[in-house]
């Protein structure tokens, strides 16, 4: 099985040395592209004027959020139904970067919210349903150090993590369900997206960017798990021979 | 030991320790008195607020009683005995949920109504009440055991418990409230006591199968 080939540290290490170069450069690229447009080329709304900018931060930073728990969710099953060693580690490595992705978006959505609805914050389906997720974050990373053995940690997190699923297809569908005043989907929906294309092309690249920037750093917590992972051993063998 | 077997042993257990039980409807009826030292006397203003009180208050006093939930039986070791034995883990975890609910639940239930009393809320509203925390409570219980038997043997388990299980009851709050919330207004109840129930099924098959396998993790 493919999974299997990855299974082996020493051959993620390789991996992950010879692809993380070229993330850092893509990241800065698209970031920087993502940031250009949205900031500078990108018009202003009719209605929302500027305010309208910080939509390039805060909705690549909800995708984020809503894509790292489901990479922690898949992470979590392949750990605990083929015991993958690397999968542990990349659940607890994406749960941190997911929180920061989630706080962002609670954070650019209430300052938007403020001209735009006169209020930091309301009650309303999408904005409490992301609230959660950000608890659920919280509660993932308190369990995984709970434990003083850390595999026990990992394989409850990876339960607490699976459960708390259910919660990624209600943020989805909680502008559909409920009357909120969150705006519905504009990009990913049936029949296509709804958005104009001076304001779509800024957002996918910011997009990109995100998720590029998600690999890079998953990819240096993972390496200095393993590294640190090796340390201890070398230490624990010291010891033994001292 | 068969399903029944372990409901009766640990209603025994909870009968020969009645302070246990007493102890969290104390608990439930006295934070619930807080809130007219804390938002005022004023009769209308604490109708409204009632329902979301009775809930926020059942919730809390449900988590208090979630660690003991599987610590006696696994400090004591049964609980690896149970799992040893050829009932499935999953159903030995549903008994131990049904006789939870059966000593905390059930008695929320019977002191609902003493607080919606106190809090001056329209009667009619009771029999709703009484139906949403029959479908909602023991959704309290079947998701707070995952949380109980997720953290056995962590350090500060106790204030692990609530960090994990809280955001999961949310749902839950949301439609209990909403359902007595109808009721009062004259609006129909059925839709939030049909979401209610909703969550109540999923959390029934979703509790044992997540629970048992954390029980497992902890026996490792």
């Amino acid at each position: 099985m493919i999974l299997d080939r990855f299974a082996n540290p020493a051959r993620f290490l390789r991996l992950a040395n010879a692809i993380l170069p070229w993330c850092v450069g893509a990241t800065t690229i698209m970031l920087a592209a993502g940031l250009y447009l949205g900031l500078f080329v990108a018009p202003p709304d009719y209605q929302q004027g500027d305010s309208v900018r910080i939509m390039y931060v805060h909705v690549p930073a909800a995708w984020m959020a809503m894509f790292v728990y489901t990479n922690i969710a898949i992470a979590s099953a392949v750990s605990l139904i083929w015991r993958h060693p690397l999968a542990d580690l990349a659940a607890n490595a994406s749960a941190p970067i997911g929180a920061a992705f989630t706080f962002l978006a609670l954070v650019t959505g209430s300052l938007w919210g403020k001209p735009m609805w006169g209020t930091w914050w309301v009650w309303d389906a999408r904005l409490t349903s992301v609230l959660i997720l950000f608890f659920l974050y919280l509660g993932h990373m308190a369990i995984t150090s709970a434990f003083d053995n850390p595999a026990r940690g990992a394989k409850a997190a990876a339960v607490l993590a699976l459960v708390g699923f259910v919660n990624v297809p209600i943020i989805k569908f909680s502008v559909d369900w409920w009357n909120t005043l969150h705006q519905p989907a504009s990009v990913f929906r049936m029949g296509g997206p709804s958005i104009h294309p001076d304001m779509l092309w800024p957002l996918l690249a910011m997009g990109l960017g995100y998720t590029l920037f998600y690999v890079v750093l998953l990819l240096l917590r993972i390496k200095s798990e393993l590294i640190g992972a090796r340390l201890r051993a070398l230490d624990s063998l010291r010891q033994d021979a001292a | 030991m068969r399903f029944t077997g372990i409901i009766s042993r640990d209603l025994r257990l909870a009968l020969r320790q009645r302070s246990d039980a007493a102890m969290i409807v104390l608990f439930f009826v006295l934070t619930a008195a807080l809130f007219p030292f804390g938002v005022g006397p004023e009769a209308n203003q604490l109708a409204a607020i009632a329902p979301g009180v009775i809930w926020v208050t059942a919730l809390l006093s449900v988590l208090l009683s979630l660690e003991r939930l599987f610590l006696a039986d696994y400090e004591d070791g049964s609980l690896e005995l149970m799992a040893l034995s050829p009932v499935p883990l999953e159903l030995t975890l549903l008994a131990k949920v049904l006789a939870h609910w059966l000593t905390t639940g059930l008695p929320l239930i019977v002191a609902a109504p003493l607080i919606a009393v106190l809090f001056n809320m329209p009667l009619e509203a009771l029999p709703t009440l009484a139906t949403a925390m029959l479908l909602g409570t023991p959704t309290l219980s079947l998701i707070g055991a995952v949380g109980a038997a997720l953290t056995l043997g962590a350090r500060r388990g106790g204030i692990l418990i609530p960090l994990l299980v809280l955001p999961l009851y949310i749902p839950t709050l949301i439609f209990g409230v909403s359902a007595v919330d109808a009721a009062l207004g004259g609006f129909p109840v059925r839709p939030h006591l049909l979401l209610l129930m909703a969550i109540l099924l999923i959390s029934l098959v979703v509790s044992p199968l997540a629970g048992a396998a954390a029980l497992r993790q902890a026996n490792e």
